[in-house]
This record gives C-alpha cells, sequence and structure tokens, in this order.
C-alpha cells in the first residue's frame, strides 16, 4: 500500500485514461491498492464515512433479513446520509469526473479500512462481513447487463451448460416431482470449491466435485471469489503493518478508528476482576445472565458436567464478567466433582479453565464470544447446551422456559415473534426489556444486545445504578428508559474521539500489536 | 461389547511387544508418504503421543520411517494422534517464530462418535455399543462413502474402526488434504442434517423440497430402516420410547394425529408391538399428508432424525485438528483400530476386530519365516490382524495408481511441451 509522494499533476493527466483502465466498472473487487496522494484530512474523512455506512450495515443486518426490501430500503436511506451516497447507491451520472472520484473515494475507502481492520483475527473478520454484505447489496441494485459486464471485466468467464446437461440436472434436482421440459434455468458448472456458500446450505446440485450453479445463485460464487481475495488480502496486509509505525501520523488515527466502532472489548477488561467471586454466580445467573448463559449455568446444575462448546462459552463469558482464574477454577470444581473425583477433574478440566485464561497452550488471553460468534459458529450438537437460546433452542421449549420468568403472556408472544422472524438479537433485547421491567409487550424495543456480557454489565447497572464501572459497545448508543427515547436506526458514529482514555487504548493496541507479528 | 482376554492393566507389558512385531510400519509409511511427494510430507507432519498416566506428547515428528519405528518402540505410547503437515518440522516449533509455524495441509477427515447418539438409541449410552446399535455406524458409513465419492469427487477414503465406539473416515485425495477451513466447514455442514442440542426435540427440518443428496440417504436408510427399527432398537414397545418418536412431529401436526384415536390404536389390539406401531404410524401420516393435515416429510424428518450420521464437525473443519490414528490400541478395549472395507461394510462386525493380547497370543503360534537377511522373525500379516492390512494395502494401491496416473499425464505434458 503506497500513500507515497507521486504528484497530483500525474494524476490529472492521466484521468480519461484511468476511467477505462483502472475503475471499468462501477463495483470493483479492490485487487490493486490505489497509489494517489491523499492528505491527512481526506484519510480520515473516508475512513469514517465509510464506516458509517458499515455500521449500518451492520446494525440493519441483525434486525433484518438481507436482501428482502425492508432490509434494502432502510440500507438505502442510512447510505444516502453519507457521503458515499452517490457512489454506493445506484443513479446514472453522465459526468464522469464526478463519477471518476466517486470510484476513487470507494476505492481509497475501502483500502484504509483495511489497514485499520486488518490487525486481529476479530477485526478483520467484522470488516469481511461488513463489506461482504455491502457488495452484495450493490451488486444485487445493478441491472443484469451491467453485472454480466462486471463477471467479463473481472475474467470471472462462467458458460452455461448444455440443454442436455441442464435436462439432467433439473431431473436429479426435482427427483420423483419430476416433469419433462418444465424449467429453462440456466445452470453453470463450476468447480464446488468456488461455491461454498451454496454447499455448505445444501443449495446446489453437486457430481463428482461440480456445482451446478443456478444463474440467480452466480452472485454467491462472486462473493466467494472477493470473500477469498479480501481475505487473503487482509492477512498479507496486517503483516506488512510493522514497516507503517514509522509514519506516527497514521499508526494512532488506525488503532483509533478500528478500536471506536468495533465494540467494547471485554478482554481488556481488567477493573471488575476480584469483585466477582464463585459463590456469588448462583444468584447473578438468576438476575443477569442472558437467556444462553442461564441455560448453561441450569444444565451444569443438573448433570455437574459441561461439554466442550459449553465450557468454552460459559467460561470465557465469566472470565468478562470478573471472576478470576483462581475463582474460576473453584466453581467449576465444585460443581463437576459431584459427578467425578477431584482427580479427574484437575487432569481433564482444569487445564481446558487455565487455557482460557490464557496460562496454558497458545498462551493467548481470549475473549467472550459476542452474540454473532454463539449464532453463526459451532451450533450445539446432540448433548451441547451451548448457543443461542432463540436461535438453537426448539420454539416450545424456548416459550415454556421464558414463561418461567414473570413475563406476561402478551411479552412471551412479542418475543417468540422476533424469534421465529429470525431476529434473535432483537428476541433477546425485547426479552431483557420485559425482565427488567423497561418496557412492555407493546413499545419498540429499544436495545441493541451484541454481546452477553453487554446484557450483564447493563442489567447490573440497571440493578445497582451506575456505582459499578460499566461499558457498553462503542459506537453504539444504547437506549433505555432514562435516556431519551431514539429508534435504532440513529446509531450516531463520531468523528472526533469518544473517549478521555484513548492514549491509554492506543497504547495497548501497540503492545498487541507486536505481539501478534 | 464383550473383550474376553483383554485386561487393561496389561496395556503397558504388551504395547513394546506390538510395537515391535506387530505395527505395519512399511504400509503406514507408505500412507503418510505418499510417494514422497511433496518431498517433505512425512517429516513436517505433527505425531502426538499420549503416554502413560495421560501424559501428552504434541508437536512429534519423526525424519523417515526407521526414525519412526525407533521412537514408537522407546515411548511405547498409549495413543497416537495424526496431525496436519505443517510449514516446518512440527519438533523445531520452537525455535520457529509462532507466525511461521503454519498448519499448511491435512487429510479431509470425519469423525462420529456413538455417544452423539444417545438420545435415539436405547440398547446402550456413553461409551458402550453393542449389535443393536452398530447398525447406526453401517449407515453412517454408507450414506458419507456416496456423497464424498458421487458428489465431491473424492476416491481415496480410509474408513477406520476406532477401536470402541467412533468411526472415522480419512479422505486422502489431494485435493482434500490442500482444502482451506473454509472448504473442510462448507463440506461437513453439506453433510450434516441432524442438528440442535438437548433443547430441541425435532433435529431434523427437512426444506419442501428435497435436495438429491438427502433422497439418496433416504434411500440407503429405508434398506434397513424397519429390521433396525423392529429388531434391533425395538423402538416402538412401550409407551416411553414411542412418545419419543412421536415429539419429532410438528407439534402443530401432532394433534391431527393423536386426534384420530390414534393412542387407543397404539396401545389397543391393532398395536402390539414396535412393527404393528409403525404400521399405523405410516398410514396416519400418508392419510393426514394427503388431506394436507401435516406438512411434507415428516416420515422422512422421523428416520432421519433416528438414522442419519451424526458428525462431530468440529473435527472436521480445523486443518490442527488431531485424530487418533489407525493401527493403535484402544486403551481400554485392547482393540486394534482397523481399516474397514466401506464396500464390505453390512460383513464388518466391531467385535471381531483383534485385541492387542489375542494377536500376540496368536503370534506366537505362527510359523517362523526368514526374510531377506535370512533374519528369523515371524510375519505379522499371518494373524488376525491380515484381513485389515489387506483392506489397507487396497487402499494404498489406489492411492499409488491414481499417483502414477497423474504422473504419465504430467510427463505427457511435459513433452508435449517439448514438441
Amino acid at each position: 500500500m503506497e500513500f507515497g509522494n507521486k504528484s497530483r499533476s500525474r494524476l490529472n493527466a492521466s484521468k480519461k485514461h484511468a476511467f477505462d483502465e483502472r475503475y471499468p466498472h462501477r463495483l470493483q473487487l479492490y485487487k490493486d491498492p490505489p497509489n494517489d496522494t491523499i492528505s491527512l484530512q481526506e484519510f480520515e474523512e473516508l475512513a469514517v464515512e465509510r464506516l458509517k455506512v458499515l455500521k449500518a450495515i451492520e446494525t440493519i443486518g441483525i434486525t433484518h433479513q438481507k436482501g428482502t426490501p425492508k432490509y434494502n430500503e432502510l440500507l438505502e436511506k442510512e447510505i444516502a446520509a453519507t457521503k458515499f451516497k452517490d457512489c454506493f447507491l445506484r443513479k446514472t451520472l453522465n459526468q464522469t469526473e464526478v463519477e471518476l472520484d466517486n470510484r476513487r473515494r470507494d476505492h481509497m475507502s475501502h483500502f484504509i479500512l483495511r489497514l485499520a481492520y486488518c490487525r486481529s483475527e476479530d477485526l478483520r473478520r467484522w470488516f469481511l462481513a461488513q463489506e461482504l454484505d455491502l457488495f452484495r447489496f450493490r451488486f444485487q441494485t445493478e441491472d443484469s447487463e451491467s453485472r454480466i459486464q462486471f463477471l467479463s471485466c473481472n475474467d470471472l468467464k462462467y458458460k452455461p451448460v448444455s440443454k442436455e446437461e441442464q435436462e439432467f440436472v433439473t431431473k436429479q434436482l426435482d427427483g420423483p416431482d419430476h416433469m419433462s421440459n418444465a424449467s429453462d434455468i440456466e445452470y453453470y458448472k463450476v468447480p464446488f470449491l468456488e461455491a461454498l456458500d451454496l454447499v455448505r446450505g445444501r443449495k446446489v446440485f453437486l457430481l463428482s466435485g461440480y456445482a451446478y450453479v443456478a444463474r440467480e445463485d452466480l452472485v454467491s460464487i462472486l462473493l466467494s471469489v472477493y470473500r477469498t481475495q479480501l481475505s487473503h488480502a487482509l492477512t498479507v496486509t496486517s503483516r506488512a503493518l510493522p514497516s507503517m509505525e514509522e509514519d506516527g501520523r497514521l499508526l494512532p488515527m488506525l488503532c483509533g478508528l478500528s478500536k471506536r466502532y468495533l465494540g467494547q472489548d471485554y478482554s481488556a477488561k481488567k477493573q471488575n476482576v476480584g469483585v466477582i467471586t464463585a459463590d456469588m454466580i448462583d444468584l447473578l445467573s438468576k438476575k443477569s445472565f442472558p437467556l444462553c448463559m442461564q441455560n448453561i449455568h441450569i444444565s451444569m446444575k443438573q448433570n455437574h458436567h459441561l461439554r466442550h462448546g459449553s465450557r468454552l462459552q460459559y467460561g470465557l463469558f465469566l472470565k468478562g464478567i470478573g471472576l478470576s482464574l483462581e475463582e474460576a477454577v473453584k466453581f467449576f470444581r465444585t460443581e463437576f466433582i459431584k459427578s467425578m473425583d477431584v482427580d479427574t477433574f484437575d487432569k481433564k478440566y482444569s487445564y481446558g479453565i487455565r487455557y482460557n485464561y490464557g496460562k496454558e497452550g497458545k498462551k493467548t488471553d481470549y475473549t467472550p464470544y459476542g452474540c454473532m460468534k454463539i449464532i453463526m459458529n459451532n451450533a450445539p450438537a446432540a448433548g451441547d447446551s451451548h448457543g443461542c437460546p432463540f436461535r438453537h433452542f426448539d420454539a416450545d421449549f424456548l416459550k415454556q422456559r421464558i414463561s418461567t420468568q414473570g413475563i406476561s403472556k402478551e411479552g412471551i408472544d412479542v418475543v417468540m415473534k422476533y424469534t421465529k422472524g429470525g431476529h434473535y438479537q432483537v428476541a433477546c433485547a425485547k426479552f431483557f426489556e420485559l425482565t427488567h421491567g423497561i418496557s412492555d409487550a407493546n413499545s419498540e424495543v429499544e436495545m441493541v444486545i451484541q454481546h452477553p456480557n453487554q446484557y450483564f454489565e447493563h442489567s447490573q447497572k440497571l440493578l445497582h445504578g451506575p456505582a459499578k464501572p460499566i461499558s457498553t459497545p462503542r459506537g453504539v448508543k444504547i437506549v433505555n428508559s432514562n435516556s431519551q427515547a431514539s429508534n435504532s436506526t440513529s446509531q450516531v458514529v463520531k468523528a472526533e474521539p469518544m473517549d478521555e482514555d484513548t492514549n491509554a487504548l492506543t497504547q495497548e493496541q501497540l503492545t498487541f500489536l507486536d505481539h501478534d507479528m | 461389547m464383550s473383550n474376553e482376554n483383554f485386561d487393561p492393566s496389561s496395556l503397558p507389558d504388551l504395547l513394546p511387544l506390538y510395537y515391535k512385531k506387530l505395527f505395519p510400519y512399511g504400509p503406514y509409511y507408505r500412507w503418510l508418504n505418499y510417494g514422497g511427494v511433496p518431498k517433505n510430507y512425512f517429516n513436517q507432519r505433527e505425531f502426538s503421543f499420549t503416554l502413560q498416566d495421560d501424559v501428552y506428547l504434541r508437536y512429534q515428528s519423526f525424519s523417515d520411517q526407521q526414525d519412526f519405528e525407533k521412537e514408537l518402540q522407546k515411548k511405547c505410547p498409549h495413543k497416537i494422534d495424526i496431525g496436519a503437515v505443517y510449514s516446518h518440522r512440527p519438533k523445531d516449533h520452537k525455535t520457529i517464530k509462532s507466525t511461521a509455524f503454519q498448519a499448511q495441509e491435512k487429510e479431509l477427515v470425519f469423525d462420529i462418535d456413538m455417544t452423539d447418539y444417545d438420545d435415539v438409541r436405547s440398547c446402550c449410552s456413553g461409551a458402550d455399543m453393542c449389535s443393536k446399535c452398530w447398525p447406526l455406524m453401517v449407515i453412517a458409513v454408507k450414506i458419507l462413502d456416496r456423497a464424498l465419492r458421487d458428489d465431491f469427487g473424492f476416491q481415496h477414503l480410509l474408513w477406520v474402526y476406532s477401536g470402541r465406539r467412533g468411526i472415522h473416515c480419512w479422505v486422502c485425495d489431494e485435493s482434500a488434504r490442500k482444502l482451506t477451513a473454509l472448504g473442510r466447514s462448507a463440506i461437513a455442514e453439506y453433510l450434516t442434517l441432524v442438528k440442535g442440542g438437548e433443547n430441541t426435540t425435532r433435529k431434523v427440518t427437512l426444506p419442501d423440497k428435497l435436495h438429491p443428496s438427502i433422497r439418496q440417504a433416504l434411500e440407503i436408510i429405508n434398506n434397513t430402516f424397519f429390521d433396525y427399527l423392529v429388531k434391533k432398537q425395538d423402538m416402538l414397545d412401550c409407551e416411553e420410547k414411542w412418545r419419543k418418536v412421536l415429539s419429532i412431529i410438528p407439534s402443530e401436526n401432532i394433534l391431527f394425529i393423536e386426534n384420530t384415536e390414534y393412542c387407543d390404536d397404539f396401545t389397543g389390539k391393532f398395536g402390539k408391538d414396535t412393527a404393528s406401531r409403525w404400521g399405523i404410524l405410516k398410514k396416519r401420516l400418508t392419510e393426514a399428508r394427503q388431506l394436507d393435515m401435516v406438512k411434507p416429510y415428516v416420515e422422512e424428518e422421523i428416520k432421519l432424525q433416528l438414522c442419519y450420521p451424526r458428525l462431530d464437525v468440529n473435527v472436521s473443519k480445523g486443518i490442527n485438528h488431531l485424530l487418533k490414528s489407525p493401527f493403535c490400541i484402544h486403551p481400554k478395549t485392547g482393540r486394534v483400530c482397523v481399516p474397514m472395507d466401506s464396500k464390505a461394510i453390512d460383513d464388518f462386525d466391531p467385535a471381531k476386530v483383534p485385541t492387542i493380547s489375542g494377536l500376540l497370543d496368536e503370534l506366537d503360534k505362527v510359523e517362523l519365516a526368514e526374510d531377506d537377511q535370512g533374519k528369523k522373525f515371524r510375519d505379522y500379516k499371518k494373524t488376525g490382524l491380515g484381513p485389515y492390512l489387506d483392506t489397507f494395502e487396497t487402499f494404498l494401491k489406489g492411492l499409488e495408481t491414481s499417483r502414477k496416473g497423474k504422473m504419465i499425464e504430467q510427463s505427457g505434458q511435459f513433452s508435449f511441451n517439448y514438441l
């Protein structure tokens, strides 16, 4: 990545040329880094504006199903409020000058954020997810001619299979219900490795290692190409970062950027350690634990044992609320030895607890799982009690479980409605509001729950007042009855530093950076 | 399963003899060396040993077969795990920057463990397994073997019985070994159908249109389903058990089925045993389906929840995940972890898999033979391990043939370039 001293005049001279060569299409896969000169001010502005877009994508993606008209509408509205509105929203622009500048800004801002978001696994995952959603959104608003043009610009030349092959595929897909010459869907034959998302969801017919992708699913292949490429590029960029340290202007800014918008890092919080002890957990679990953690807790009380997934999810959560290593070992031992002897526990399980606290193995201080990770990754299998109850429970069982919490019947129905619609985090937020008496069944959901530890801290704050150190994810305003009302789309990304402790954080980032290299 | 003539406490005495006289070093090395292409495949492979008292040694690696043989006989591990091929020799990993030391390739592996079926088997639970639940493993092998070969085009599948209650599959094609974590997890999820933990009663939900691979899986299940349900598990013989099966039917549909004097039928003169009750259930479902009172594929969902393979997906997803090696001894049962022939999986009987003590007794009775240097030895291939080694040999031949084919292809291209 070069933001070198190439003169601006060179850029001007080649502008016309660049339009065809560098940005042949409004969309791009960001293969080559920009090498223009840019002022620090513009650098920061571009980054902040693009972040606003990505943040909006994340928030809307939590509450609405991707690709639905409502989702698109909300997203359009959010993007229209940023400086990228001409760039990301489809408009016919004839002024090539402006269009070229838009494409350049798109290009630049993407690469600036790459720098800011490449330094850790969590940051990379977040950035990748939002960029992919942005790309999907933009690609789907293009018309079919433009899409085909885009494919050819990027050397993705897929050809449909022959009529006979097409007939065969339809027959296989329809099975016994097959009717002859009923369909004329075109299929593209690609190695299954290029259509992993479709394979994963069993949305494609496979034969001998080839996937037969329907025309409408081609975007999925495109996304997977983009994902692979971006994911690789992020890793490469993170290795190249140390050379950036020479420039004292950029690094603090980049650190600040990535730190501000991903939300609270629950591993870095030490002030609570020691406040919580093993014998307090039982009571706390009833009052302030989110349903997922309550569930694991109950399961542990019943079986005096937890399987691997639950030990990780629960153990890290407890670490996040401030349970020290010694207390954690004590906590699990007290319960586990009801079904095994102390030796077995020490041999088989205390290692894992020390591992969570970064004392064994790779010695990484692991971070508590966020909601997205719990919902998306590692779904519970038979015998497991981890996962997100709103996502992974049977509807009947979930209903039964939440009805033991003293919520009105209407309240339960509202929670179940969100769950059925796939809005698990909204359901959880509603559940929080109902159990904490902030709202009733009829009011709008105002909270956004993104992390079990956030749930816990917020609950503690409500129960005990703000005396204890609390934290909420940065960049997201958590609204409750005490502060002024506001709807979920008004989450503001601020351009100025949000905390007095920015310096301290930067310091921390730096040490983290060294460690990561 | 009974394991007569094996006493776990004798293991430390038997293992040295096993590693000296019985462990098939030659074929084993031929497998993991993959013809020496690429060159460092064997010596950058991680092995990990579990010694007595659960002492655990990770990141072992060996330069060649002799080195491996020597170390194995010296350490006599109670368990051997195979890990990934790394960017450097794993035994040097402490001298290399942790970011540079990366897992690069590994076979695509699957691990199926009987404990994951506890909610759908009544004969045993936990670590136990018997001839009544073994059919679940047979079904698993057939379904996965078909999908991996026909759908994904893999050819070199090594199926292994773990020695107690599980089976493993090693997919050894070059393309499988090179898979990224993303590719592995996509395949594992494609093959996963039974989802949900303790708090989900309905673990299979089928879409309105069945995917071809699920239709194929159902065909395989149908071949033995009735026999398994009735003769092996007797799944509907008492109320507690048939209630459990009925709970798989979606709650919005169950009312309709129960309303129609269903319970009477189930306990009355028509429903005498599992076979007749299954008949009643099927008939009810078909009728209800014709009247459009239940969603499609309820019967299929029941069958799949009871029989479809349950993978431990985390084992398959990670490149650096360790999995127990074939030919090591299960410390509790003393059985050898042996290859299985997926084509003749119906004939495989886990109870007949030889134990370490049995094999050593047998070996004493095998006649002495002479090797090339005239040294006298007893041929381990003549023991009960023989047939399993034949299966392994067939697998190795397959690998070698396709490697040769590929080399000819490449050399063909080469000479073509020269012309």
